[in-house]
């Protein structure tokens, strides 16, 4: 049977303020362990939270960012679970009134705009992390906890059930993260959990009404973890309908080495976390003032920079849509045209040599080795005539290695083209005299044969010889 | 001359005047330690050496002359759920009995600011959990007046050093009465502050937003002296309020002329002894005398107070408690794994009472009891609370017996929760409100004292300072000293 699948995603993320949500110790990540400690977030008898207003502030933004209502007046409250990675055995997030409800994002998929409505976002402290003595949690037989993790400050963003497909899921997550990064208020790292994501997932006939009944997938580390975790778990509840079977409400992991999920709890285990209004904290009262003030004071967002660069630059809306998915690759591209580079060479090679580069050494765009400054030097000599299209490739893999600049490479390794006419005349006459076989081939109506010829002269000018005078020359000649 | 008999402000003259020292002063009051306390068992841990180098340091800023405060050079005690740097903080629990605080709470750094001297930590219900003191995890208190009684609670152990001469001035913290009951029991004054206005950074949470700390001294007077140092805003603790600090010690005013007292007749409880509500009736007949003006008024939501409040403390004292679980600091019992350690921890090193509440807590608020129980309290909370209001619209303070009865005998309600719950009757709205309440002497009957509560508005200390000082002035109820037998 054909079902409808309905999804639901929980985004955790974590935000780029110095210091904690409750406590001024510090959020760098790969600190030391247990040094990024107080007695505040490590939870000693008696200590009290006192709330980081840069975390409002980020919540906010991402709240209006993500066309949310902003609570004029929301509260902190405690969900209260035994783990031992939470030093307080409660989690301090809040519950029934977030910062901020009733938002929605548009996302585009297979050339469709869609719309996925957001129910809201809320504030809590992240939880230590727990070093196991073994290999896995199983074989282990005692566990460390690492408190440097415990306070930073997360904000949950949580999807209405929606999304209807992984490519879906996946395209509303890229979305998110691109708006927090152009927001400049969470780095989205997922490699380093600093962008984590649950998935709910249900199937149902089409037309039904009701929805079917649900599992959370979590573990979901990655892009490609979300897609593929979802159109695991879409199989296996298929596969128990079809069957006459039926789904259980539970709790799964994603197993990123087997491809498969499996259950963690069912609903019978699952907490009960026993919400209370948090008593060490006031209530945020949020002036509409100050939400007008950071509306105003936004950064320009993906879809509106999407906009410009296809206004101003002739971009496609495809082209404008890849390089504006990412904050850091629109950034490079903007300071690429600035330099003086033709827009749309410029992202022609930004999705091309570029991103080619990046992703065969699985590195972001913010350690490219080459700078857009030096990419811009490198069109230019494309541009003058000095070097070929052709030829430029090579000198970016030079530049990719040895970071040297586009002239001093070509210069070093004799690169500049020849666009001496004589010299080509010289070199296209003597191909032809050593070639008659083809020079009568293409005589006889074999065009192909011409590709031949072209190939001897480009040989013996180590592809320097430009290219379209070679084809005058060459035609003019046979 | 027994120093350890006078009030901190008579001492403060002494020291200025240079009749006698701080170390005089502080080797005469541990030495009436070490001569009672075996009887009265008010001391945790004792910090004799430090009191001693930090009433030097007092003597050489007199020596050279310099300007000191009241407090600086008198020996206190505080309640050992107030943390102290470097000093053990058990909260009269096995679970913290080796926790040593690596933090200072606020009001001790305020106390350490003027150099007041620490004599050390005060016995206690565990986790503030009761009303007489006998819940210690390590032993209980005796009520200075009669040993066989207790000294209530929780903070038995400060309310009893006061009176016994083993501190001149303590404090305590009052979530429900445990400031005012213990000071009345012991015949000594008690003020629980408007929540907020003393910060809560550093005392050990028993309910957060019904916990706060305050002075247990001989007199009015001390009383307001010590207000003075521990109140104000403080950057640490997000519910302390943000308003400047008068100086209590200008509302000690022998007069109440015009004063509007209102006696709300559901306090007068069934089960109230006759000689408490003889003592209160002939007090307000004193301060009618003395020119205030009374009428009886009626705070209909009274009764439901202390159910409320048991279910309102119980739940957040069991989402406070719950950091205890052995990992990373505190008692442990190892286990099987994670939840069993947990498990084997918590049953071993909490007392009966903290796990009753715990247990309370946690059903209060369990999915499908949230909103009959919790959630309820919380509305009854805010009708309380409305009582009050309605009543400071009538009237300027509000005056009740601090509990039902005088001090009862160790072990008499041990086996009856409910009846030792009844004790806090007449102190757990002003909690639940907030609002500010001082516990004064006001008769004795069979030899034991009688407290009388004085309720004030919002912010109200100086109202219920003079109208309780000037009540003080014209008794002498508070300058019986407890007739205790140093061995």
């Amino acid at each position: 049977m054909d079902y409808e699948i309905v999804i639901g995603l929980e985004i955790h993320t974590e935000l780029k303020t110095n210091s904690k949500i409750f406590c001024g110790c510090s959020t760098k990540f790969g600190s030391e362990q247990n040094t990024n400690v107080c007695p505040v977030c490590l939870g000693l008898p008696g200590v009290l939270p006192v709330i980081n207003e840069k975390v409002v502030e980020f919540a906010i933004k991402a709240g209006v960012a993500l066309n949310c209502e902003i609570l004029p007046f929301s509260k902190f409250d405690r969900k209260n679970y035994y783990y031992p990675d939470l030093p307080k055995n409660f989690q301090t997030s809040q519950y029934d009134l977030p910062i901020a409800v009733n938002g929605h994002l548009d996302i585009e998929v297979n050339g469709e705009t869609k719309r996925i409505n957001i129910t809201r976002i809320h504030m809590e402290e992240d939880a230590g992390k727990l070093v196991h003595s073994g290999a896995t949690i199983s074989s282990s037989d005692s566990a460390l906890v690492d408190y440097n993790r415990t306070g930073v400050p997360l904000l949950e963003i949580v999807s209405e059930p929606d999304i209807r497909s992984a490519e879906e899921a996946r395209a509303y997550l890229e979305k998110v993260k691109a708006i927090l990064e152009y927001l400049d208020v969470s780095d989205c790292k997922m490699e380093e959990g600093s962008l984590r994501c649950d998935a709910n997932i249900s199937l149902r006939p089409h037309g039904q009404a009701a929805l079917g009944t649900k599992a959370e997938i979590k573990n979901l580390n990655s892009f490609r973890s979300v897609q593929r975790g979802i159109e695991y778990e879409v199989i296996r509840q298929e596969e128990i309908l079809d069957d006459g079977g039926r789904v259980i409400q539970e709790t799964r992991t994603w197993d990123e080495n087997k491809g498969i999920t499996a259950s963690m709890r069912s609903k019978e285990q699952a907490h009960d976390y026993r919400y209370l209004p948090e008593p060490d904290l006031v209530p945020i009262v949020v002036d509409p003032a100050r939400v007008a003030e950071i509306r105003a004071n936004l950064p320009e967002l993906p879809d509106a920079r999407r906009q410009r660069l296809m206004n101003n630059y002739g971009l496609s809306e495809y082209d404008a849509g890849i390089i504006t998915s990412s904050k850091a690759v629109a950034d490079y591209f903007d300071q690429s045209v600035q330099n003086n580079g033709d827009a749309k060479v410029v992202a022609n090679w930004l999705m091309g040599e570029v991103s080619k580069h990046l992703n065969s050494e699985g590195i972001t765009i913010l350690d490219c080795p080459v700078s857009p400054k030096q990419l811009t030097e490198l069109l230019t000599l494309i541009e003058k005539g000095t070097i070929s299209n052709k030829i430029a490739k090579t000198v970016f893999e030079e530049m990719w290695t040895s970071r040297k600049d586009a002239e001093v490479i070509v210069k070093e390794k004799g690169l500049v083209q020849i666009s001496d006419s004589s010299e080509i005349v010289a070199i296209v006459e003597s191909v032809i005299a050593a070639n008659p076989r083809s020079v009568a081939d293409f005589k006889a109506g074999k065009d192909k044969a011409i590709g031949f010829l072209v190939g001897q002269i480009m040989k013996q000018t180590k592809g320097r010889a430009n290219p379209d005078m070679v084809n005058t020359l060459l035609r003019e000649r046979l | 001359m027994e120093l350890f008999k006078h009030t901190a402000s008579q001492l403060h003259e002494k020291l200025v005047a240079k009749e006698i020292s701080a170390v005089e002063l502080t080797k005469a009051v541990l030495g009436r330690v070490d001569a009672v306390d075996k009887n009265v068992q008010a001391y945790i841990t004792r910090t004799s050496e430090t009191a001693l180098a930090q009433a030097q340091a007092v003597d050489s800023k007199i020596q050279r002359g310099e300007k000191v405060s009241v407090l600086a050079g008198i020996p206190g005690a505080l309640k050992d759920n107030i943390c102290t740097k470097g000093i053990k903080t058990t909260c009269a629990s096995k679970i913290l009995a080796t926790f040593v605080p690596p933090y200072d709470a606020t009001v001790a750094e305020k106390l350490a600011a003027v150099d007041a001297v620490i004599l050390g930590k005060a016995n206690m219900d565990e986790f503030a959990m009761g009303g007489s003191t006998e819940n210690s995890g390590f032993f209980p208190t005796h009520n200075p007046w009669n040993l066989e009684t207790v000294p209530g609670g929780s903070s038995g152990g400060s309310a009893a050093a006061v009176a016994a001469g083993e501190a001149i001035w303590a404090l305590g913290s009052d979530t429900g009465g445990s400031i005012r009951q213990p000071a009345a029991y012991c015949g000594v004054v008690g003020l629980k502050p408007t929540y907020g206005r003393v910060s809560r950074y550093g005392l050990v949470a028993y309910a957060s937003s019904l916990d706060q700390i305050g002075p247990i001294t001989r007199d009015v007077t001390d009383s307001a002296h010590v207000m003075n140092i521990i109140s104000g805003y403080d950057v640490k603790d997000s519910t302390s309020i943000n308003t400047g600090v008068p100086d209590y010690t200008k509302s000690l005013v022998n007069n109440i002329k015009g004063l509007k007292i209102g006696l709300p007749k559901e306090y007068f409880v069934a089960g109230m002894d006759v000689e408490v509500e003889r003592a209160i009736n002939k007090a307000i007949e004193q301060l009618v005398a003395l020119g205030a003006e009374y009428k009886e008024i009626s705070m209909p939501h009274t009764e439901y107070a202390l159910s409320a409040y048991y279910m309102i403390a119980p739940a957040e004292a069991s989402s406070n408690l719950a950091r205890y679980d052995g990992v990373s600091f505190g008692h442990r019992v190892e286990g099987n794994d994670i939840i069993d350690m947990y498990k084997k921890t918590r049953s071993e090193a909490f007392g009966a009472e903290v796990k009753r509440r715990i247990m309370l807590g946690t059903y209060a608020l369990s999915s499908g009891y949230y909103d009959a129980y919790y959630l309820k309290a919380l509305k009854v909370r805010t009708l309380v609370k409305q009582d009050f209001d309605k009543a400071f619209e009538q009237v300027d303070v509000l005056i009740t017996p601090t509990a039902p009865t005088t001090a009862f005998k160790l072990g008499e309600k041990t086996n009856d929760p409910l009846a030792m719950y009844l004790q806090d009757v007449c102190t757990i709205p002003v909690n639940l409100s907030g609002v500010p309440a001082i516990s004064i002497p006001c008769g004795f009957a069979a030899g034991m004292p009688i407290g009388m509560q004085i309720i004030g508005k919002p912010l109200g200390e100086e109202t219920i300072i003079r109208a309780a000082y000037t009540f003080e002035q014209n008794n002498d109820y508070h300058k019986g000293f407890a007739p205790l037998r140093e061995v």
